[in-house]
C-alpha cells in the first residue's frame, strides 16, 4: 500500500466517523422534533398514513414523523418497550390491556371501516348473505369435506385482522387451536394483509381482510377475489390512536404524540381520512369517526 | 414474462429520470452498507491477521466458530441487536433503534465473522516462507502481519467485497433495526419487501435490478484499481 492509498482510506474513515458522530449526537439530543409512530400494515399499505403525515409535516415544519409499520402485535410490542411515541392500531382487546398494564395513556378512536370476508367469485362454500360467524362455520364444514375447492387463508401473524379472525372462529363454537392444526383447508400465510390477499387469490381461497387494503388491491386488478360479506357488527373495524405512557419511559415525546392525535381528530385531519381513496377507488376507504359515530 | 419486461422498462425509467426516492434509497443503502463494511474490515482484517499469525490452544475451534457464524441468519442478528438497543434494553439510552447508525452496527456484526474467517483463509494461502522471511529480516509481529496481509491483498479485497455484498443485500437487520422509515431508514431491500407486499411486483423487480447494477459498478471499480497496481 502506498501513501496515497493510505491517505484516501484515512479520509474515508474520518468522513464516516464524522457522519456517525453527527448522527449519534443528533439522535441523542432530547427530541421534540421527532414523532415515532408504530402502525398496522393496513394504514400504511393503503397509503392513508403517508397523506396524513405529509399534511401534518406541512402544518408543523421541523417535526419529522417517522412511521414503522407491522401487524398490531409487533406495534404493541414496540410500544411496550418504549421504542415509539404513538400507536395507531385496531384491536380493542389488546389496546385495553395495553392501557391497563400502564403502557399507554388513552385510546382515541379516529376512524373505522369494516372487515370483509372475501373469496372466489363462484363462492364454493355458499356463504353469501350469511353473517360472519355462520359464514366461517360454513367454510369450515365445506372445507373439511372438500379441501380442494374450499380453502381459507389466515394471516396468522397476531395482527389486528388475525385477532378478529380468531374471535370469529371462537364464536362459531369451534376451537381455534384445532382449526389451526387439523386441516388442509386452513392455510396460514404468516404475512401482512397484502401478501395474504395475493396468496388467497392464488389459492382461490376465502380470507378476511380490512376493506381498505382489499379495495386498494382489487382496484389495480392485482386480485380477482370478490367481497362476499361486508357488513355486520362483528366485522366493524375501529382504528385508534394511543400515546405511549411517558411515566413508563421518560424519553417519550408525549407532546408530539398528543399533537398528532389532535391533528387526526381535527376537522382537517378527519377530512383527509374521510376523503382518502374517493378519487382513486370511487369510495372512501375509511370513515372519519367525529362526524360519523360508530353504528351501534 | 410481461412483468419482467415491465420491470426492465421501469428500472431504466427510474434511473434515467433520477427518481428522487430511488436516489435517496440508493445513497442511504450505500452509506449504511459501506460504513458497515469499512468498520467490519477495520476490525476483522487485523484480528484475522493476529489469529493467523499466532498459534494458541483452541485456535482450530475458534476458526470453526467463526466459520459457523457465516450462517448466522440476518433476522437473528436483527433480533439480538434490537433487544440490546431497544429503549428497555441495556443500550436503550443511546436511541439507536430505528436509525441508520443502528443499522450500521447490525450489519457490522453480521459481516464481521465473514470478513475475519475469509481473511484467515486468504492469509493461509500466502506462502509460509514470507512470514519467515519477514521475521528473519528483523520485522516485529505487527510488521510481519502487515507484510502478510499486503501479500494477500487481492484475496482480502475479494473478502471485503463479499462482506459488502452480504451487507447491502440483507433484509433482516435492515427491517428489524431500521424499521423501514420512509426517507430515513428505508433501503433497497426493505423497499423491495414493502413494495412486494403491496403487490407492486414490477417496481420491486426494478429496484432489485438497480441494486445489482450498483454492485456491478462497485466490482468494476475495484477491478480497475487492482489492474492499476
Amino acid at each position: 500500500m502506498n501513501n496515497k492509498t493510505i491517505a484516501i482510506i484515512a479520509v474515508i474513515i474520518i468522513a464516516i466517523a464524522g457522519i456517525g458522530i453527527y448522527a449519534y449526537s443528533a439522535s441523542n439530543s432530547p427530541d421534540k422534533s421527532k414523532i415515532r409512530i408504530a402502525t398496522t400494515t393496513s394504514l400504511e399499505d393503503t397509503g392513508l398514513l403517508k397523506e396524513v403525515e405529509a399534511a401534518y409535516e406541512k402544518k408543523y415544519p421541523g417535526v419529522d414523523v417517522q412511521i414503522v409499520s407491522g401487524g398490531t402485535g409487533i406495534a404493541i410490542q414496540y410500544g411496550e418497550r418504549g421504542d415509539v411515541d404513538l400507536l395507531l392500531v385496531h384491536d380493542k382487546a389488546r389496546e385495553e390491556k395495553f392501557i391497563k398494564d400502564g403502557f399507554g395513556t388513552n385510546r382515541t378512536q379516529f376512524a373505522y371501516n369494516y372487515f370483509w370476508i372475501v373469496g372466489p367469485q363462484n363462492d364454493p362454500a355458499g356463504i353469501k348473505g350469511l353473517n360472519a360467524t355462520a359464514a366461517f362455520k360454513k367454510i369450515m364444514e365445506e372445507g373439511q369435506i372438500n379441501s380442494a375447492q374450499v380453502k381459507f387463508v389466515s394471516r396468522g401473524d397476531d395482527s389486528g385482522t388475525h385477532s378478529r379472525e380468531k374471535k370469529i372462529w371462537n364464536s362459531t363454537g369451534a376451537n381455534y387451536t384445532n382449526i389451526k392444526n387439523s386441516s388442509s383447508w386452513y392455510i396460514e400465510s404468516g404475512k401482512g394483509m397484502g401478501d395474504t390477499l395475493i396468496l388467497a387469490n392464488e389459492k382461490n381461497a376465502y380470507t378476511i381482510t380490512d376493506s381498505g387494503t382489499f379495495l386498494a388491491f382489487s382496484k389495480d386488478s392485482k386480485i380477482q377475489l370478490v367481497p362476499l360479506i361486508t357488513t355486520g357488527k362483528d366485522l366493524l373495524n375501529i382504528y385508534t390512536a394511543i400515546p405511549v405512557n411517558p411515566q413508563k419511559y421518560g424519553k417519550t415525546n408525549v407532546e408530539g404524540a398528543q399533537s398528532f392525535v389532535d391533528f387526526l381528530m381535527s376537522p382537517e385531519g378527519q377530512q383527509i381520512v374521510g376523503n382518502y381513496g374517493k378519487e382513486k377507488y370511487g369510495q372512501s376507504l375509511f370513515t372519519p369517526i367525529v362526524s360519523n359515530p360508530v353504528p351501534a | 414474462m410481461s412483468e419482467i419486461i415491465g420491470a426492465i422498462q421501469q428500472a431504466i425509467y427510474l434511473i434515467l429520470t433520477l427518481d428522487p426516492e430511488v436516489i435517496e434509497i440508493t445513497i442511504k443503502s450505500l452509506y449504511i452498507s459501506l460504513s458497515a463494511t469499512i468498520m467490519a474490515s477495520l476490525i476483522a482484517v487485523p484480528l484475522g491477521g493476529i489469529i493467523y499469525y499466532h498459534d494458541f490452544f483452541g485456535k482450530r475451534s475458534l476458526i470453526n466458530l467463526i466459520q459457523t457464524l457465516y450462517s448466522l441468519p440476518t433476522v437473528i442478528v436483527g433480533l439480538l441487536i434490537f433487544l440490546l438497543i431497544s429503549q428497555s434494553g441495556p443500550f436503550g439510552s443511546f436511541h439507536l433503534l430505528f436509525t441508520p447508525t443502528g443499522m450500521i452496527i447490525g450489519q457490522t456484526v453480521l459481516i464481521l465473522p465473514i470478513i475475519m474467517g475469509f481473511t484467515i483463509t486468504a492469509l493461509t494461502g500466502v506462502s509460509g516462507q514470507i512470514k519467515e522471511l519477514a521475521i528473519s529480516l528483523g520485522a516485529n509481529t505487527t510488521q510481519t502481519i502487515y507484510t502478510i496481509i499486503k501479500e494477500a491483498k487481492y484475496a482480502i479485497m475479494g473478502t471485503v467485497i463479499l462482506g459488502f455484498g452480504r451487507a447491502i443485500s440483507e433484509v433482516g437487520v435492515a427491517m428489524m433495526i431500521g424499521g423501514n422509515i420512509r426517507g430515513f431508514t428505508r433501503v433497497f431491500t426493505t423497499t423491495i419487501s414493502l413494495e412486494t407486499s403491496k403487490g407492486n411486483l414490477e417496481l420491486s423487480l426494478a429496484l432489485g435490478m438497480i441494486l445489482l447494477a450498483i454492485a456491478l459498478i462497485i466490482n468494476l471499480m475495484l477491478n480497475f484499481v487492482q489492474g492499476k497496481e
